[in-house]
């Protein structure tokens, strides 16, 4: 059913058309309003049998998720930021016991300092934590892609973030599609997991693993993302068959044929980035953009064949690598090893910094010139980089970072651009 | 109070003869209906209070919830010396997650047992002091502001004895650990506020709370057995000495769980919605000295240059747990 509805509201619906049954929620902004509105969809006896618990901490939702999934029940819980970085080591164990779970990653910046507005540091922090991770460029694809989620994580066995722009897409009204519950009734089966705390039959889960074990067990995590390389695509495709929409899958082309330039990206800027590309199409430039869906696992082999035809790509990613540049460039060019392709790293949009048309269009010509320098900063605002820089050669007690910056910039800190 | 004196003990001993008894209350030692839901040949040291304290407590669960148990474990010397994989001592389904999470997993178990209809199947989480007092803090008191339907069983032995006994907020001061060594002015560990675990369970206000030590395992398992037919969050906090980190002889566990208790530095009660409803009384009362000398990790409070002034200081931790809990029979107080 069409629907004008905050991307927060129709999560949460998609959610309930999952029929989970164990849902356990902590406020933490971007992502509040999903657990929220689950809440009340339970309390009010909409969706039932569920579960839903009210917890102390992030570390206490991901723990009583775990609890419940191994118990057999399906689990959902969602978070951001600092809340994903609190429940790290339940993060970890949760895939290490195989536990199909599903959250929501309303992806926000980390703090030091504090900033509550949207960038990917937060689930690409989590990178190696053997939860796969998907990305929505638009509330519709959140929606669908919780689907798919289940659907994958259960017939896998391991968990699954479903990353959305934070504010940009979680506070965002727009048309959405809200499926029918007999569309994701036949879509999803009921879950059966592969272990179960059961009396009836009792097994220890979580025992200690020695040397003689422990490698098999990582590598079979890898083998199921390696699996869900393969199955993706195909349970995009069924996707589609029931609900009768393009969505999900690994990777998405737009205007790529071609192209000299591809703009890789992931999230909502696409949307942004296709708006500038379909600009510079119209004035004859020879560029396109592919966008990433699924970003754990990285499809290596189909990012290598979507950029094998252009000269040179820009992978814009909302995510720093301290000390070394790109986090998702990395990867794309682990993809391309032996191409000879020509790849640029844009780092943009930190902490919630606008990432405009203008900004990119000058990026993108710049790229096109090969004028652009290996790792770019969009945006970075050098005087006031150099005058802290300064600040910090003259005096040695020159304080805290982030309040100089703000000082310098002076009341009106939310002048962007 | 809820106590009733028992007058029929053996003189000198701490044997309650069977034979006084009626048949209902009389022990059994062995039986078939036993689920050892702990089996042997897990790896345990010799004298290991918390292996025997779990087996006890587990299979008196397993007992009064008609053997529909599930079990959580925090990590730690219980879950390392019963799961050396395939080894596994559980006889019962049985999950470790983390240090920390013991008694969110346990609330996830059971929410997932409610929502399956499967209410009959019954949740324990355990852990030792370090994950119950420290890290698993956060948790457990989520768990009980909650009231999930979940026993929680500490197994005290009062510090983290599986990473080599350090100091964790249940080492009682004075006491030599590996991060609280007996050396200085102030030597052992420092004299703090203390964590009263069982206290803070008691503000929770949950339905059930006791404390009970491996000397008296009967005791154990009828505190067990009454939790088991309680819903809601009920906590139980052991008391399992060490002889690893306490310097003790192995044959010598169930006598210094016993002297812990007639000393008043570990009282035994019950406790019901934050209320004590019975205390088990100190039958032959005994100065600190005796429970404190026998334990190598309070060998410094004895040795060439003693510390009476910090012994005394001991025994009035006791004395004031004697008078707050009445543990001495009327008169004797």
């Amino acid at each position: 059913m069409l629907k004008q509805t905050e991307g927060s509201k129709a999560v949460a619906e998609a959610i309930a058309l999952c029929r989970p049954e164990v849902i356990c929620a902590y406020p933490i902004s971007p992502q509040t309003h999903i657990v929220e509105a689950l809440g009340e969809i339970v309390k009010s006896g909409e969706l039932t049998p569920c579960e839903f618990i009210n917890v102390e901490s992030e570390f206490a939702a991901m723990s009583v998720a775990i609890g419940a999934s191994a118990a057999g029940a399906r689990s959902y819980t969602a978070t951001a930021s600092q809340g994903l970085l609190f429940m790290a080591e339940a993060v970890y164990n949760a895939s290490g016991l195989g536990l199909p779970i599903v959250m929501t990653v309303a992806n926000r910046a980390i703090g030091a300092p504090i900033n509550i507005w949207n960038d990917h540091s937060d689930s690409l922090s989590q990178r190696d934590s053997g939860w796969m991770q998907l990305f929505a460029e638009t509330n519709q694809e959140a929606v669908d892609l919780h689907i798919q989620a289940f659907r994958l994580a259960e017939e896998l066995s391991m968990p699954i973030m479903v990353c959305m722009d934070g504010f940009i897409l979680t506070h965002a009204f727009e048309r959405v599609d809200i499926p029918e519950q007999a569309q994701v009734d036949a879509y999803l089966p009921p879950f059966e997991p592969r272990q179960v705390l059961d009396p009836a039959a009792p097994v220890s889960i979580g025992a200690m693993v020695g040397p003689e074990a422990f490698m098999e067990v990582r590598y079979l995590a890898h083998a199921k993302q390696m699996q869900a390389i393969e199955r993706i695509p195909q349970l995009a495709a069924e996707f589609k068959e029931i609900f009768g929409r393009d969505s999900g899958g690994l990777l998405r082309s737009y205007c790529t044929e071609g192209a000299d330039t591809i703009i890789i990206a992931m999230g909502s800027v696409l949307g942004t980035i296709k708006d500038t590309v379909d600009e510079m199409r119209a004035e004859g430039h020879k560029i396109g953009v592919l966008g990433i869906i699924s970003y754990r696992p990285f499809p290596l082999e189909q990012v290598k064949a979507a950029l094998i035809n252009c000269r040179r790509f820009v992978v814009l990613e909302k995510s720093l690598a301290v000390g070394m540049g790109g986090i998702v460039a990395t990867d794309v060019r682990m993809a391309v090893t032996g191409t000879g392709l020509k790849g640029y790293t844009a780092i943009a949009g930190l902490g919630g910094r606008p990432i405009t048309k203008a900004s990119l269009h000058k990026l993108f010509r710049e790229a096109e010139a090969e004028t652009l320098p290996p790792v770019t900063f969009l945006d970075l605002d050098w005087i006031a980089v150099d005058k802290q820089l300064a600040r910090e050669k003259h005096t040695r007690r020159s304080g805290p970072v982030a309040e100089n910056i703000l000082h310098d910039k002076g009341i009106v800190s939310a002048k962007f651009g | 109070m809820g106590f009733q004196p028992v007058k029929f003990y053996q003189t000198g001993t701490y044997t309650v003869g069977n034979r006084l008894l009626s048949d209902a209350e009389r022990s059994v030692q062995a039986g078939e209906s036993r689920s050892n839901s702990i089996n042997s040949g897990h790896r345990a040291c010799q004298g290991c209070g918390e292996a025997l304290g779990a087996r006890y407590a587990i299979d008196a669960a397993m007992a009064g919830s008609n053997n529909q148990l599930i079990a959580v474990n925090a990590t730690g010397c219980l879950e390392v010396f019963s799961t050396p994989y395939p080894e596994s001592s559980w006889q019962v389904p049985w999950i470790h997650s983390l240090f920390g999470n013991a008694p969110a997993v346990a609330t996830g178990v059971a929410a997932a047992m409610k929502v399956k209809g499967k209410t009959n199947v019954r949740i324990v989480a355990q852990g030792g002091d370090g994950s119950t007092t420290d890290i698993g803090f956060g948790c457990l008191s989520g768990m009980f502001e909650r009231n999930d339907d979940v026993l929680y069983i500490c197994y005290d032995n009062e510090a983290y004895m599986n990473t080599g006994v350090q100091r964790s907020s249940a080492t009682p001061p004075a006491a030599r650990t590996a991060t609280t060594m007996p050396v200085g002015s102030e030597p052992g560990n420092a004299f703090g506020q203390g964590k009263n675990l069982p206290e803070i369970a008691m503000a929770h206000g949950i339905p059930y709370v006791a404390t009970a030590t491996v000397a008296d395992l009967r005791d154990l398992e009828y505190k067990v057995r009454r939790a088991m037919n309680i819903r809601g969050a009920r906590y139980i906090h052991l008391s399992v000495p060490c002889p690893l980190g306490w310097g003790t002889a192995s044959n010598d566990t169930i006598r210094i769980a016993r002297l812990a208790k007639e000393c008043g530095m570990f009282p035994v009660f019950e406790a019901e919605y934050g209320e004590v409803i019975s205390v088990s009384k100190i039958r032959h009362p005994v100065p600190v000295e005796d429970y404190l000398k026998p334990q190598k990790r309070f060998a410094h409070l004895f040795g060439k240059t003693p510390h009476p002034e910090t012994v005394a200081r001991i025994q009035a931790i006791a004395d004031r747990n004697i008078r707050k809990y009445r543990l001495l029979e009327e008169g004797e107080n």
